[in-house]
């Protein structure tokens, strides 16, 4: 399979994660989206690293990984403090940045 | 054989994905998620990133996924949730994202490079001395400790910034009804001191009571011509 | 050469220095320093333009044209403006006289406003005037002419509106300072016409040029430059301030409303002479204004019954007369009458401020009988006076009136008609004018003057203002609590003997025939002038013209004495018959309430309208709403994207990720 397929495998996954961001209320499943469209930029790191034969995208996805997941480490942590402060989590909800 | 493998996992990758964002409750989506990161995991072995493939599927779907199973069990799923706040906006959502779809595939498969379409640089199982095979543990951490040694650290520090930030985010404050009133005293001297609230970085910056407790003053109505 | 420029730069800034020790000093000096500061100042400016003349006189006749430059005001590529005088004859003569009755003025000052709070200012102010004035005179370019006409507006202005708590007299300042302004629009639009023409700012650069200058161009700018003539020198229409000014003090009435400032038109057109004679057409409307105001003002002194008023009202008629001897050629005539002018008219003032002060303040010759046997000394200034104005023989008057005549009628053609007229009207100046003498000083004498015959000055026993009777106070801002009769005082006493002294033997300085002193000493100035040439009026001329005009004047004072003296009920009689004639001359011939109609109430309505509709709504509704509207809808608008919806600052997100791949695919 040339490194197209996985080019576009990559776009259409990040196209997804898009709009899950926007569509979803719950903000735990917004986070997952966001995973989802790293995810997808990994993938096609990690398909240019093969077209060109270095590595560079590989450590470039690794770090990518490891961004990923001190986000979703504070994130989660918002949402929970969020919770126990009988927050709604919703975010639709959360406004107040407004005006 | 090559082809069927990646048609199955990228199959498998997009099934993922949709669920993530069709399905009812948050713990379902997590686990559509970790379908999608073991399938992605396949593609990464197809194209012989042998390392990442293996930290994708320990560490990403092995330890954040698991973090996040912990926090959905703890906060809960599917509440029953309000009328949506813009209606209009799921339509647009559907048609943004299909736009960038759209434009990122004419991107990155309308584009010159020739490479796109092979299968690659060429891999050379038995490289000479001194050189690493391509997506090998060792070429990796080669690449890690001289070519992107900064990031490397730079990566570390910011996982210390995070762990810093569960910590703080952790943390209780004397809020609007505390679970277990056997705990307060954990609280020190200086809880006694702050203002009471839920602890947002609104009340902690303004000092204003939470936004239930408060009455927001009605909007002045506009000042009518003159007056300038 | 340097002597005449010395003394010339002296004459301009002694009665400067005098305006600002008074300014500045007015709580040091006390009493009447104030008052010996300013008129010492005055007699030293005499002496040194008395200095200036001998000295401009011993210079050879082609070189007096003395410019002094003091420096360069503004110089630019096309554009000469520097702080320059022009002595020559004309402004010699012209600032001798003006310094020499001006000296006089402000002796009679000195004792006349003697009590009054505001004391120092008024010399300051008065000599502010004679400055203003003296530079107006001796300017040597147009620039410092436009100056120093502005500043001798502003003079007047402050001068009038001296008793400033007086609302009649604020009126006054405003009215006459409006009128002065439209004259000085007409004067600098002019100047544009000639520089235009001519290039320079520069009296002898430009007259030298007067030639050249397009035909459209020096007429507009001349009859431009008439328009600032008649505004300052009280010619119709522009003349309707004169009569209002007098609610200044009389000395002001006696300087500038007779003597100096109103005959700054007069000076404007001799000095132009080039430019005039080059432009038919302005001379030949000058000339018939001139001669309109004579009459018109005649008639209305005719009927007037406040005593300065009709004072007033000869000064227009015969300014008239001057107006009209430049404007047809006849410059030395017209100097020659300013010059006598200046004398008769000041005593005259001068005398009547002293019947004024013997009223308490009262101006209503209704009012005034018999200050004959009471006043004698100013019967006698008025009585000399009222001669020369008359124009009778050996008097002043009599020759500089008939030298204007007689040169007006030798251009011929339609100037006799005007001659006529000139004729008809000294006929009926000296019947006001002794009707005024007879009325005042002959007859039973009235309450007032009887007390001063016993020796007691009539004092009022509640200030008022005579025109309106408000009543007032005697603080600053209002007339003082004492007033000055020239028998009582001094200054007064000297002022006005000399100033009589002037009107009787002054035109024996232009006796046909005889002596030609002002003619010879002018000749520099004129030398090119056509007219100067050319008007030599025959002895014919000349002597039946004096004969006509003796007559005359005699014939009007043995009217008045008839009518007034033996039998008053004609007067009545004559009021009934021509009632609409003596209505239209009462009222002025309307001409308050034609400007009233004209100008007033359109600017009137305009400034409402300006700050009603235009202001409200446009500038502040449109130009200052507008923008400011937009930019509130604007931040209203952008305001309400924040609306702290998360998914839609992350729907924008995308939105502006898709424009800009988008625009990268295209650009590629």
């Amino acid at each position: 399979m040339s490194i197209a397929w996985y080019l576009a495998v990559s776009a259409l996954i990040f196209a997804i994660g898009a709009g899950g961001v926007m569509v979803k209320r719950n903000p735990l499943v917004i986070l997952l989206c966001l995973e989802l469209m790293l995810n997808a930029a990994n993938l096609a790191l990690i398909a240019f690293s093969r077209m060109h034969g270095t590595d560079d995208g590989q450590v470039f996805a690794l770090i990518v990984m490891v961004v990923a997941a001190c986000e979703v480490t504070v994130g989660l942590g918002i949402i929970v403090a969020m919770y126990r402060r009988r927050v709604p989590v919703d975010v639709d909800e959360l406004r107040e940045l407004q005006g | 054989m090559a082809e069927a493998f990646f048609f199955i996992a990228a199959i498998g990758a997009i099934a993922g994905a949709i669920g993530v964002i069709r399905l009812d409750s948050p713990f379902y989506s997590v686990l559509s998620l970790v379908v999608h990161l073991i399938s992605l995991a396949a593609l990464f072995l197809l194209l012989r990133a042998e390392f990442v493939a293996a930290a994708q599927v320990v560490v990403y779907a092995g330890a954040v996924m698991v973090l996040y199973v912990f926090v959905v069990a703890y906060v809960g799923g599917a509440e029953p949730m309000r009328r949506p706040y813009a209606p209009g906006l799921r339509g647009l959502s559907v048609v943004f994202a299909a736009v960038i779809a759209v434009e990122l595939w004419i991107a990155l498969l309308g584009t010159g490079l020739k490479a796109v379409d092979t299968e690659g640089a060429g891999f050379d199982p038995n490289p000479p001395e001194g050189q690493a095979t391509f997506g090998t543990p060792e070429a990796i951490g080669d690449a890690l400790l001289t070519k992107f040694l900064l990031p490397f650290e730079l990566a570390s520090l910011l996982l210390l910034v995070a762990a810093v930030g569960a910590v703080v985010l952790a943390r209780r404050r004397r809020g609007a009804g505390i679970e277990d009133p056997s705990e307060v005293g954990v609280l020190s001297v200086v809880d006694a001191l702050r203002p009471e609230g839920t602890g947002t970085m609104r009340e902690a910056v303004s000092g204003l009571p939470p936004v239930e407790q408060r009455e927001l003053e009605p909007a002045k109505p506009s000042e009518p011509e003159g007056g300038w | 050469m340097t002597s005449v420029k010395t003394f010339a730069w002296l004459t301009l800034l002694f009665p400067l220095a005098g305006c600002i020790v008074n300014a500045l000093g007015y709580r040091v000096l006390r009493g009447k320093l104030p008052g010996y500061v300013g008129t010492g100042v005055l007699f030293a400016s005499f002496v040194s333009a008395v200095l200036m003349l001998f000295a401009l006189q011993d210079l050879g006749e082609e070189e007096r044209h003395v410019r002094a430059v003091a420096w360069d005001y503004m110089s630019t590529v096309g554009f000469d403006g520097e702080l320059a005088l022009l002595i020559d004859p004309l402004s010699t003569f012209m600032t001798v006289t003006i310094t020499g009755v001006s000296a006089l003025i402000h002796l009679y000052s000195v004792a006349y406003m003697g009590g009054d709070r505001g004391y120092a200012r008024f010399f300051s102010y008065l000599n502010f005037f004679v400055f203003s004035m003296l530079l107006l005179i001796l300017a040597g370019n147009f620039l410092f002419l436009i100056v120093g006409w502005a500043f001798v507006g502003a003079a007047s202005y402050l001068l009038i509106s001296f008793w400033f708590r007086r609302d009649t007299a604020t009126a006054a300042g405003i009215k006459a300072f409006v009128i002065n302004v439209l004259g000085d629009v007409g004067l600098v639009l002019g100047t544009f016409f000639i520089f235009k023409g001519t290039g320079t700012l520069d009296y002898l650069a430009t007259f030298e040029k007067a030639g050249e200058i397009a035909q459209g161009d020096v007429t507009a700018g001349c009859i431009l430059l008439l328009v600032g003539a008649f505004a300052k020198s009280a010619q119709i229409p522009l003349h309707t301030w004169l009569a209002d000014a007098m609610e200044g003090p009389t000395p002001v009435s006696a300087l500038i409303h007779a003597a100096t400032m109103v005959t700054a038109g007069v000076y404007l057109i001799a000095r132009m002479w080039p430019l005039f004679e080059q432009s038919s057409s302005a001379a030949a409307v000058g000339a018939i204004v001139g001669c309109l105001t004579l009459f018109v003002s005649a008639t209305i002194g005719l009927v007037v019954t406040d005593l300065k008023r009709i004072i007033a009202y000869s000064t227009m008629s015969q300014i008239g007369y001057m107006i009209m001897a430049v404007s047809s050629g006849a410059y030395v005539a017209g100097i020659f009458h300013f010059y006598t002018h200046a004398f008769f008219k000041a005593l005259l003032f001068m005398a009547a401020g002293s019947v004024i002060a013997a009223m308490a303040g009262v101006q209503d010759i209704d009012k005034m009988r018999g200050f004959r046997g009471a006043m004698p000394f100013t019967f006698g200034c008025f009585v000399v006076g009222g001669l020369s104005l008359a124009g009778v023989p050996p008097f002043a008057g009599f020759f500089s009136k008939d030298e204007v005549l007689a040169y007006v009628a030798d251009r011929g053609d339609w100037h006799v008609a005007l001659v006529v007229v000139g004729y008809v009207t000294a006929f009926i100046t000296a019947l006001y004018t002794f009707r005024l003498i007879f009325r005042v000083f002959f007859g039973e004498p009235s309450p007032e003057a009887r007390e001063l015959e016993e020796g007691h000055l009539h004092h009022a026993d509640v200030p008022r203002n005579p025109v309106t009777g408000d009543e007032e106070d005697t603080d600053v801002g209002f007339p003082g609590p004492e007033h000055h009769i020239a028998e009582r005082e001094g200054p007064m006493k000297v002022a006005m003997g000399l100033l009589a002294l002037a009107a009787i033997v002054a035109g024996w300085l232009q006796i046909p025939n005889v002596t030609h002193a002002l003619e010879e000493f002018l000749h520099p100035t004129f030398a090119e002038s056509r007219y100067f040439e050319e008007l030599h009026p025959s002895d014919g001329l000349t002597f039946g013209g004096m004969a006509i005009g003796a007559l005359a004047a005699i014939g009007g004072i043995a009217l008045a004495y008839l009518i007034w003296m033996r039998r008053p009920e004609i007067a009545v009689r004559m009021r009934e018959r021509f009632r609409p004639l003596h209505t239209l001359f009462v009222n002025k011939w309307y001409a308050d309430e034609a400007l009233d109609r004209l100008f007033v109430r359109p600017a009137q309505w305009f400034g409402r309208f300006a700050q009603q509709t235009f202001e409200r709504i446009v500038v502040d509704g449109l130009f200052v709403g507008g923008p400011a509207g937009l930019v509130r809808a604007g931040s209203a608008a952008v305001r309400s994207r924040q609306s702290g919806f998360l998914r839609a600052y992350a729907a924008l997100m995308l939105l502006g990720l898709a424009g800009v791949v988008l625009w990268l695919l295209l650009s590629s």
